[in-house]
């Protein structure tokens, strides 16, 4: 029983495995490479010494990460080392907390979304997010919750329909909510609600998707759902999450980025090929919390 | 293997112990007297309903529904100044009542919300804590205290905006007048009712507000909303009923208004649908009026109108109560 | 990776200075435009000014973003313009009435006013004759009484509601609210009916004292209630592990844990009720001689003094004395008020 699992988990692995890249574009070649005809959004994220503070305490310090397009990135690391906070500076929801401050850059195809002038609502347009808790607007039906950043963003489409429909297969919501698109959304259960929340961010086509820990609040089944929908849309997006589960970053991702506070602002402490991070990290600290150490 | 119990066989699940402790003499004589107190509203309210219906009974079998209809006061004497006949009627003042108090609706519940959203929204730190803190403070301002402000120094504006609604839009039945006296006119006692019910229906607009799940909200601004989108997606949705409700405290408060009423408005005995013309009442300021001069059949007739303005502010602050006690439940 | 020196945080989101001018001077010419259209129309006056002032202020902002950015963003800026005419809306009056009765209430406040009553002078005489010890005692005592009534019967209430939590819960929960909602004229008449009439035929400070217990009881047992769900539960879980019964729990452990609170809700009690007129006028009597006595006697009150001297007099004497009689009430009104969030924010944790 068990040596034919691991050898299988090993041709996984191997499936996962990436030689490490010289450049994001030759990641994204890979991927095109893997899945021809797929077409790629965007060049992906990439951050430029990112800190930030929450008034005079600083709690990020100096991260800078590349986020290729066409891949999933796992951030993990032990509570309050500041990773949901990294997230959210990438799509500009840091700054809703009122004493954030920040420094350093975040450049989406190329452009620091920070500069003066950009149009904030469309960054977020371009970089959606996925909520630890599911969030459907309860005041509506299915249907009306995945157009909802449609009307949010006073955007107009001419084929709502088949957007729709097509934002809820990708989410893999589809055949069960199909008949029921009038029904309000809270009715569904947990993880049909976040696979709903899914749907609604892509119903705006973002060329990535942050999710902050969007599988901690649901059932295994649901969580092995998403997983798929996960695998899925990186054919075609930058996917980024968030997870305390270290076994769903392996299960998931691409790459893998350790995030670690000692007291002080959290810092990345490693980055690599997910599989290189769980069986031969770098950095001591990396192989502490990995092996369960500690976190 | 040892199996001392299969899974799935079901054997006799005990049922649950009953769980009764005998309390304590102390605490049975504490139990007793706190829900005595408690029970105080209830005694209040109902000998409230009771002794004005006690006190104003005579006058409601006579008068019977035109109580209600009917616009006459009157109390005929004979030539030794004894009572002749009486007859009593507040259609004109209850007519009145709802006048003043659907002009302090209109006027004062969107410059409530508004200012509402102003607060919770736009508002930030000193600043926010000084504004709250002003508006809390108004609402516990004396009624005497408008109302007197109302007539040295809100008078003059207001009646010259009364003469420009005339002017302009004086076509419309509602915005005539029989005669260009504009002082104190129901419009006037109206606007004065929003002036004292916005501060109450801003606070419980802004605690709506602010109680409004912050994970909705943030779902909508990383949806690419604006402030305006993310408001009307999330925040009215949700606090809709809430909002109604503090409207309708608002209500009550202007239907019950006295003094501020009285000393603003000219009080004259006749439905007066016409706001823009100095004359009208409401029900409150028409028992002040009369009391002081009142004999005991009068007496009797103004708490029969005590009872009904009783029996109006009850029913809305009850519908209100309802309605910010379950805002939650709508868009949830 | 070597450490190198922490950058100054930013925030790049805030308003730009540049943004600042650019709405500043949006503003500006929307006050130029108003100015031109109030000189050429026949728009005239302080409201024909705003009016138009909002109405171009409004609509180059609009504009503005229209061009900047898109419609969403122009319709967002509508409704912040909007939401800040409606605070201004709001906050003009209280300042209007705030002014008022400080610049003109010192003029109705003379040195002698808290050592004389009302029964050598009339109102229509000047201000230095007469004064207003009467109201002042008058308010103090009848407002005491009440409140010597009210607060234990409040108390109960909100320990029912918190401590005992019976079935009969919700509906005495709906009945405070309720009973919040009685007018206060109300209130007045049913005390007229229920002892003046029948039973005592006088008016005295003690009726007055029960008028208003009607009002005070919902603010207190709605404060209290407040308060004591502020303890958390450990405190009272604390006191019957310990073997205490419920009563000595809750008297010796909650009700002293919730102080503060409650002195808040007894502060919160006496505001509501000290500038309350109606009720006054109906069975108080109001006299002009200094009375101490609740149970015999018409007594005065600093609402009934104003209302006096505003109602009955006419010359500009009379309106002086008044707005004087007000300031003394407003001044009252706001101390309590600071002194109720003093008190709410020492909270026992």
């Amino acid at each position: 029983m068990s040596s034919e699992e691991t050898s299988n988990d090993n041709m996984d692995m191997e499936k996962k495995m990436q030689t490490t890249p010289s450049s994001l574009a030759s990641v994204a070649g890979n991927r095109t490479q893997r899945v021809p005809g797929t077409n790629l959004l965007g060049t992906g994220l990439e951050t430029r010494g990112v800190h930030a503070w929450f008034g005079k305490k600083h709690v990020l310090s100096d991260v800078s990460l590349d986020f290729a397009a066409g891949t999933v990135t796992a951030l993990i690391g032990p509570s309050g080392c500041g990773k949901s906070t990294f997230i959210r500076t990438l799509n500009r929801m840091h700054e809703f907390i009122p004493t954030a401050a920040l420094a350093g850059q975040v450049l989406l195809d190329g452009k620091d979304i920070y500069e003066s002038g950009t149009d904030v609502t469309k960054i977020r347009l371009r970089v959606g997010m996925v909520f630890q808790k599911p969030n459907p607007f309860p005041s509506m039906t299915i249907g009306e919750n995945v157009l909802s950043g449609l009307k949010l963003a006073q955007l107009k489409r001419s084929n709502t329909d088949d957007l729709l429909e097509s934002c809820l297969v990708r989410a893999g919501l589809w055949s069960e909510v199909k008949d029921r698109l009038g029904e309000h959304g809270g009715a569904l259960s947990g993880g049909q609600q976040q696979r709903l929340c899914i749907a609604r961010a892509l119903a705006v086509e973002p060329q990535v998707l942050l999710m902050d820990e969007p599988c901690s609040a649901l059932d295994p089944g649901s969580t092995f759902r998403i997983e798929e929908t996960i695998s899925e849309l990186a054919k075609t997006m930058t996917i980024v999450i968030v997870t305390h589960n270290m076994q769903q970053a392996a299960r998931v991702s691409d790459y893998t980025a350790f995030f670690l506070s000692d007291g002080g602002p959290g810092v990345m402490v490693e980055t690599a090929p997910t599989n290189k991070i769980f069986s031969s990290p770098e950095d001591q600290r990396t192989e502490d919390y990995v092996t369960g150490r500690f976190g | 293997m040892r199996v001392t119990q299969t899974l799935g066989a079901q054997s006799s699940i005990p049922a649950a112990r009953e769980i009764t402790t005998k309390p304590r003499r102390s605490d049975q004589v504490f139990r007793f007297i706190v829900t005595a107190g408690g029970m105080s509203s209830l005694v209040i309210l109902g000998l409230i309903a009771f002794f004005l219906s006690l006190k104003g009974f005579s006058v409601l079998r006579e008068e019977q529904w035109s109580f209600l209809t009917e616009s006459r006061w009157e109390v005929l004497q004979d030539g030794e100044g004894k009572i002749e006949s009486s007859t009593f009627g507040i259609g004109a003042m209850l007519v009145g009542t709802f006048i003043g108090a659907f002009i302090a609706i209109i006027v004062g519940v969107p410059i409530a919300v508004l200012s509402a959203l102003y607060l919770t929204f736009y508002a930030r730190g000193p600043v926010k804590k000084f504004l709250i803190s002003v508006i809390d403070l108004m609402a516990a301002f004396p009624s005497l205290l408008f109302g007197f402000w109302a007539f040295i120094v809100f008078m003059a504006s207001a009646e010259y905006w009364a003469k420009l609604i005339n002017k302009y839009l004086g076509f419309i039945p509602l915005f005539d007048v029989p005669a260009p006296f504009f002082e104190r006119s129901p419009f006037i006692a109206g606007l004065v009712l929003a002036v004292m019910i916005i501060p109450i229906v801003t606070a419980i607009s802004r605690e709506v507000f602010d109680q409004t799940p912050l994970d909705r909200i943030q779902a909508a601004y990383a949806l690419g909303a604006s402030k305006l989108a993310m408001i009307r997606a999330v925040v009215i949705p949700y606090g809709r009923g809430g909002i109604v409700g503090g409207a309708m405290l608002g209500l009550g408060r202007a239907m019950g208004e006295t003094v501020a009423v009285y000393t603003v408005l000219n009080v004259v005995y006749q439905i007066n649908w016409q706001i823009l013309f100095g004359a009208g009442g409401n029900v409150a300021s028409l028992i002040l009026l009369k009391f002081g001069e009142a004999g005991p059949d009068e007496v009797d007739a103004l708490m029969a109108a005590g009872l009904v303005l009783f029996l109006l502010t009850l029913t809305v602050n009850a519908l209100s109560d309802v309605l910010i006690n379950r805002f939650g439940k709508k868009g949830r | 990776m070597t450490q190198s020196a922490i950058p100054t945080p930013q925030t790049p989101w805030a308003v730009s200075p540049q943004q600042r001018i650019a709405t500043g001077s949006l503003i500006a010419l929307g006050a130029i435009l108003a100015g031109i259209v109030v000189k050429t129309t026949g728009l005239s006056g302080k409201l024909g000014f705003a009016v138009s002032f909002f109405f171009f202020a409004a609509l180059l902002i609009f504009i503005q973003q229209l061009r900047l950015r898109d419609l969403a963003a122009a319709k967002d800026s509508l409704l912040n313009s909007f939401a800040l005419l409606g605070i201004t809306l709001t906050l003009i009056p209280i300042a209007s009435i705030v002014s008022t009765v400080v610049i003109r209430g010192y003029g109705g406040i003379s040195f002698g006013i808290f050592t004389e009553d009302m029964t050598q002078a009339s109102v229509n005489d000047p201000v230095d004759s007469g004064g207003l010890l009467h109201a002042l005692l008058g308010t103090l005592i009848i407002v005491g009484v009440a409140l010597i009534i009210s607060f234990p019967i409040g108390l109960l209430t909100a320990l029912y509601l918190t401590e005992i939590r019976g079935t009969l819960t919700r509906p005495i929960k709906f009945l405070v609210q309720a009973m919040s909602g009685v007018p206060s004229i109300v209130a007045g008449l049913f005390i007229l009916s229920i002892l003046i009439i029948p039973v005592t035929q006088e008016q005295t400070g003690l009726m007055a004292s029960l008028a208003l217990c009607i009002l005070m009881i919902p603010t207190i047992a709605r404060t209290a209630e407040e308060m004591l769900l502020l303890i958390p539960n450990e405190l009272r879980e604390a006191g019957v592990a310990l073997g205490a019964t419920q009563w000595r729990a809750v008297a010796g452990v909650v009700v002293p844990a919730a102080r503060s609170g409650l002195v808040t809700a007894i502060i919160l009690g006496v505001a509501r009720v000290i500038g309350e007129t109606a009720p006054l006028l109906l069975v108080s009597g109001g006299a002009d001689a200094l009375n101490l006595n609740p149970t015999s006697g018409a007594m005065g009150s600093l609402p009934f003094y104003i209302w006096k001297a505003f109602l009955t007099g006419g010359t500009q004497e009379a309106y002086a004395r008044a707005w004087g009689g007000m300031l003394v009430l407003l001044v009252l009104i706001v101390s309590l008020f600071v002194l109720a969030r003093y008190f709410s924010g020492r909270r026992v944790n």
